[in-house]
């Protein structure tokens, strides 16, 4: 009883989790249940039961209720989809003014609209395109084929790899100095040599005008998010859905609604790209001291002034973090959106994917890495730019960048006329170094794996049938076990434990949501493989987190190495445990761990970090030990900052779960990626990324609830 | 001397919804308990007074005692809830956004507790801001700004980041931003405040050496009594958002208005406060003797020559007239006398 009183709250858990095996022995497995035949496949049965809501006719496989929901959210992917499809092609029909004819059309509004902004961005993309890789099309965007056949000469050339790399390299010593130049030359210098010019600059262009619109759409909505609260209550439900949610899933509506090609990834890559960007740029803003906000004011501010010259600098920091998270899910959507046709980078790499030829897959990827990078270091120095107003400057000082520049083009123009000389008759080598026909060390890397695969197959096959046999199936069995009632009484009791009444309805209503939807039993596999990933990811993450915690110079290298693991784009984990483990299951959990560590690894040295030091101090009067405190000090008040890790590892080997379906899982992933390729699977696609969605979301909720409540418990901040 | 230059006229502020309306309920008679329970908080409880050309107000009141918000109802960072503001006459209340941002772009100057620079400029750009958001150019902002940097002591950290400087050199960054557009108004909110003693004291002189030579209308706000006694023309002591009095130095000091304010000067060494002219006898200048002394004097420098004179001691102003006299007698019952029975 005395216990009882002291530790009421393990009591309650301790009831729940009773209750929740109880009810998981008392119910049983159905005879005629399977997993392989799921719930709802859209397919015609005999054994189907059938109703039919709105006119929708809903099949699936009937249960015991106890054991699986009724999908009775089935007809909402079928009523997503026709919705779409009424929208495009039915809606608010309209006379528009059609150019090529020369006369009025009748179109439905939205489908115009979408139209137009394909055409805008197909522009910008274009025109990028053709500075960097020489073309027609914009020119002929603005006058006409007639003009450029009586003109031939107005063909743009594209500037040659030199005077991109060797503009690179200035750009970044003027922004931060020789270490950065060097690495964008060699960068350059690499992406050339190794015959990735073309679609590297493919994905460049792409970058550059999908990063910068998605800075200013979020920085915009987070300012006005900022300014009205009533925007921010607008804001908030999509941005938090959008947090979690899959990218994957966002490329299916994306093909109903602006078609295949890189002007719709461009599109759907701001649709993910601008939600973290409002985010970061509200918690700056509100950030700001409002003494320095006076300040501006006195100063005789406009609201413009105060805007761009106060609030915006001084809340730089999180913008900044924002403007590296733009670019990291700008190179990552530069790979996905291969899905759906973007050129580049992405669509090599997939392709050498498909092919199993990893050698090629690997130099894309750490070019698309190099590049992303590059970016980021770039964008970084040049929001830390600083002027100088004391310098007594020459003119040849002034302007030494425009000049070096002005006369590499020189050099390198003439270099590309010289080699045309040299390489008469074949590829001009100093102009532009043409795909697959530069160095390649893709046949080393192939023969790499061939001997790994030769020397140590049998540890690996070992490894992995133990894996598989051992440890992942009888987990997948045992998740796929929970009846989906004790599964919403475990969900709601702990959200009732954390956070009471309120956090019990949320993730009851999340959890419903997944429940009567016709994929719970993939959303349990997908559960499964986040679970699995997530454990080993928070094992390693903390153990390496509290390991270089201890010295401060480690520390920062492995914050540092986070970093730069953070700016890979998220598909390139998939190359080197491909090249490993073949196409298994194995590949996918090593992915997620491997991703899933960073932010686990990284917050459990922040919140180490973030204990006072005078507790420090005073715990060593105390007389304690290095492990003492450890254990008493560091990691009781680090402890909530650390659970806010976890939370980001769940979402990032949520993500990972479902990049890994390009591999070959039998989880919602698949079922995302099935819908790519289906005509009617937008909304298909769009309720399982909702799906996945939501299971961020339940964890999101019971962590942030619990964490806020340990904080204020703890008196920190 | 005698133009007015800030001026204010029951002013209120009170916060929180229907502010207003139970304002003008309320009829001029606003008590904070009432208001509280209605769910309004009462910041400025109606103040009148006028600050004058050239003079330094000092409000002085404890934390919550709504002197911040005062301030910032003069400098309207925040609109007052009732009453009229005249800054030179002209109405601020009434004032579109352009001419406010006009009117803080030419006249008006403020410092913060916290200091309150931006974070990513150097100390020189700091400065030069106000004059670049009022549209001057590059080179003639930086070079008023140098010439401020000189002014506070900057010299040769103009280059430094706010991050890199202690909080006396950030504050005085502050003094010359706050500086940089000549206002003839200059609002300090509290700026010694996070200060460490020494340099506070450090300071305080070098604002009252800038004074001496600006001759800027202040209003300063600060919660330290000793500070108000120091540098005030006139001090208005603030409490619960009421101005419990508002007097010089030292008539405070001699004649508290209120128990509130009389706990204040308690405690103060009035020798040091008070100079000769506060309590000598104007109307007899008879009988003196050979000693005087200028009736600006601070009794703590002449007490110990007057305390050995036998006979009366003149007393005469800056161009040797004789004003009046003051008995020996009167030092030790200013010094020692008045702690005890408050008059």
């Amino acid at each position: 009883m005395q216990y009882l009183k002291k530790y009421p709250k393990l009591f309650q858990w301790l009831f729940l989790l009773i209750v929740f095996f109880s009810l998981c022995f008392a119910i049983e497995v159905p005879e005629t249940y399977k997993f392989i035949r799921g719930q709802a496949e859209f397919v015609k049965d005999p054994n189907q039961s059938v109703y039919f809501f709105l006119g929708k006719e809903v099949r699936y496989y009937a249960f015991d209720v106890f054991w699986r929901l009724p999908p009775l959210l089935g007809w909402l992917p079928i009523w997503i989809n026709d919705s779409l499809f009424f929208l495009m092609n039915e809606w608010m029909p309209m006379e528009f003014w059609n150019e090529d004819t020369q006369e009025f059309k009748t179109r439905p509004l939205l489908l115009q609209i979408s139209r137009n902004l394909t055409a805008f961005m197909t522009f910008l993309i274009e025109l990028i395109r053709e500075i960097l890789l020489g073309g027609l099309e914009t020119i002929v965007a603005f006058t006409s084929w007639d003009f450029i056949d009586a003109y031939p000469w107005l063909e743009l050339p594209g500037l040659p790899w030199t005077i991109v790399a060797a503009g690179a390299a200035i750009l970044s010593y003027k922004l931060s100095g020789k270490g950065l130049a060097l690495f964008a030359g060699l960068t350059m210098i690499y992406i050339s040599i190794f015959g990735q010019w073309k679609p590297s600059m493919q994905t460049l262009s792409f970058i550059l005008v999908a990063a910068p619109l998605s800075f200013i759409f979020g920085l915009g909505l987070g300012i006005a998010a900022y300014k009205s609260k009533r925007v921010e209550k607008a804001l908030y439900p999509i941005l938090l859905v959008m947090q979690t949610m899959p990218q994957y899933a966002v490329l299916v509506p994306a093909l109903v609604l602006f078609g295949v090609g890189d002007h719709a990834a461009v599109i759907i890559t701001m649709v993910v790209a601008v939600p973290p960007m409002i985010l970061l740029t509200i918690l700056g803003l509100r950030a700001i001291p409002p003494e320095v906000i006076e300040a501006g004011r006195m100063s005789g501010c406009t609201n413009w002034q105060l805007m761009l010259k106060v609030l915006i600098p001084t809340a730089r920091r999180d913008i900044l973090i924002g403007v590296n998270q733009v670019i990291m899910v700008c190179f990552s959507m530069a790979v996905i959106s291969a899905f759906i046709g973007a050129k580049g980078l992405g669509f090599n790499l997939l392709l050498a994917l498909n092919q199993l030829n990893i050698g090629l897959a690997l130099e894309a990827g750490l070019c698309i890495s190099l590049i992303a990078i590059l970016l980021d270091k770039m964008s970084l120095a040049w929001a830390n730019k600083q002027t100088d107003y004391f310098g007594n400057l020459t003119f040849f000082q002034r302007n030494k960048n425009t000049i070096f520049f002005a006369a590499s083009v020189l050099i390198g123009i003439v270099l590309a006329y010289i080699g045309t000389f040299i390489f008469k008759g074949s590829f001009n080598y100093l102009f532009e170094v043409p795909h697959n026909k530069g160095i390649s060390t893709a046949d080393f890397w192939n023969k790499g794996v061939d001997w790994i695969f030769d020397t140590f197959f049998v540890y690996i096959k070992a490894f992995n049938t133990w894996l598989i046999v051992d440890v992942l199936q009888p987990m997948r069995a045992l998740y796929l076990r929970m009846p989906a009632v004790a599964t919403l009484v475990l969900a709601v009791g702990a959200g009732y434990l954390i956070g009471g009444i309120r956090s019990a309805l949320v993730v009851a209503a999340l959890t419903l949501f997944i429940a009567l939807s016709p994929w719970w039993d993939r959303a349990l596999v997908t559960l499964y493989m986040a679970t699995f990933g997530v454990i080993v990811s928070c094992l390693i993450g903390f153990t390496v987190g509290t390991l270089c915690f201890q010295n401060k110079k480690s520390a920062a290298f492995m914050l540092g190495v986070c970093d730069i693991f953070q700016t890979f784009p998220s598909f390139v984990y998939l190359i080197p445990v491909m090249m490993l483990f073949g196409i298994t299951d194995t590949s996918v959990l090593i992915a997620v761990i491997v991703y899933a560590t960073i932010p686990a690894t990284r917050y459990t040295i922040e919140g180490l970090r973030s204990v006072p030091v005078g507790l420090h101090e005073a715990a060593t009067m105390s007389g304690v030990n290095k492990f003492q405190r450890l254990t008493k000090i560091e990691f009781p008040l680090a402890f909530p900052h650390m659970m806010l890790g976890l939370n980001q590892t769940i979402v990032f080997a949520l993500f990972m779960v479902i990049i890994g379906a390009f591999i070959g899982t039998e989880d919602l992933g698949q079922y995302i990626l099935k819908a790519l390729s289906d005509k009617n699977g937008a909304g298909i696609g769009l309720t399982l990324g909702i799906c996945v969605a939501f299971i961020g979301l339940i964890f999101d909720n019971l962590i942030r609830t619990w964490v806020g409540k340990r904080k204020k418990h703890l008196g920190i901040d | 001397m005698s133009e007015t230059v800030i001026k204010c006229e029951s002013v209120y502020k009170i916060f929180g919804q229907n502010a207003k309306k139970m304002l003008e309920e309320a009829n001029g008679k606003v008590d904070a308990k009432t208001f509280q329970e209605k769910g309004c908080i009462v910041g400025v409880n109606n103040a009148s007074f006028e600050v004058a050309k050239g003079e330094m107000l000092v409000v002085m009141g404890l934390s919550g005692s709504g002197k911040s918000t005062l301030l910032r109802c003069i400098s309207r960072l925040t609109d007052a809830t009732g009453g009229k503001i005249f800054i030179e006459g002209q109405d601020l209340l009434e004032l579109n956004n352009k001419e406010l941002i006009e009117l803080r772009r030419s006249k008006m100057g403020m410092v913060f507790q916290s200091f309150a620079l931006l974070p990513h400029k150097t100390v020189v750009e700091n400065i030069a801001f106000p004059l670049q958001i009022k549209g001057t150019n590059t080179d003639d902002s930086i070079n008023r700004a140098m010439e401020m940097v000189k002014l506070v002591g900057l010299d040769g950290r103009e280059n430094y980041f706010p991050r890199e400087l202690s909080g006396g050199q950030q504050q005085r960054v502050g003094i010359a931003r706050s500086l940089a557009v000549e206002p003839d108004i200059w609002f300090l909110d509290e700026p010694f405040s996070a200060l460490d003693p020494l340099i506070r004291k450090e300071m305080q002189d070098e604002f009252l050496r800038l004074q001496e030579k600006l001759q800027k209308t202040i209003m300063f706000i600060t919660h330290d009594f000793d500070e108000a006694l120091k540098l005030a023309d006139r001090i208005a002591i603030m409490k619960d958002g009421i101005i419990e009095q508002l007097d010089t130095p030292a008539n405070i000091v001699l004649n508290p208005a209120t128990e509130y304010v009389r706990k204040f000067t308690e405690e103060v060494p009035r020798e040091k406060v008070l100079i000769i002219e506060d309590v000598m006898d104007a109307s007899s200048k008879d009988n003196l003797g050979d000693l005087k002394v200028s009736k600006d004097e601070i009794i703590e420098n002449v007490a110990e020559k007057i305390l050995t004179q036998e006979k009366l001691v003149g007393v005469v102003d800056s161009n040797n007239n004789i004003v009046g006299s003051i008995k020996p007698s009167k030092i030790i019952d200013t010094v020692f006398g008045g702690r005890k029975n408050g008059s």
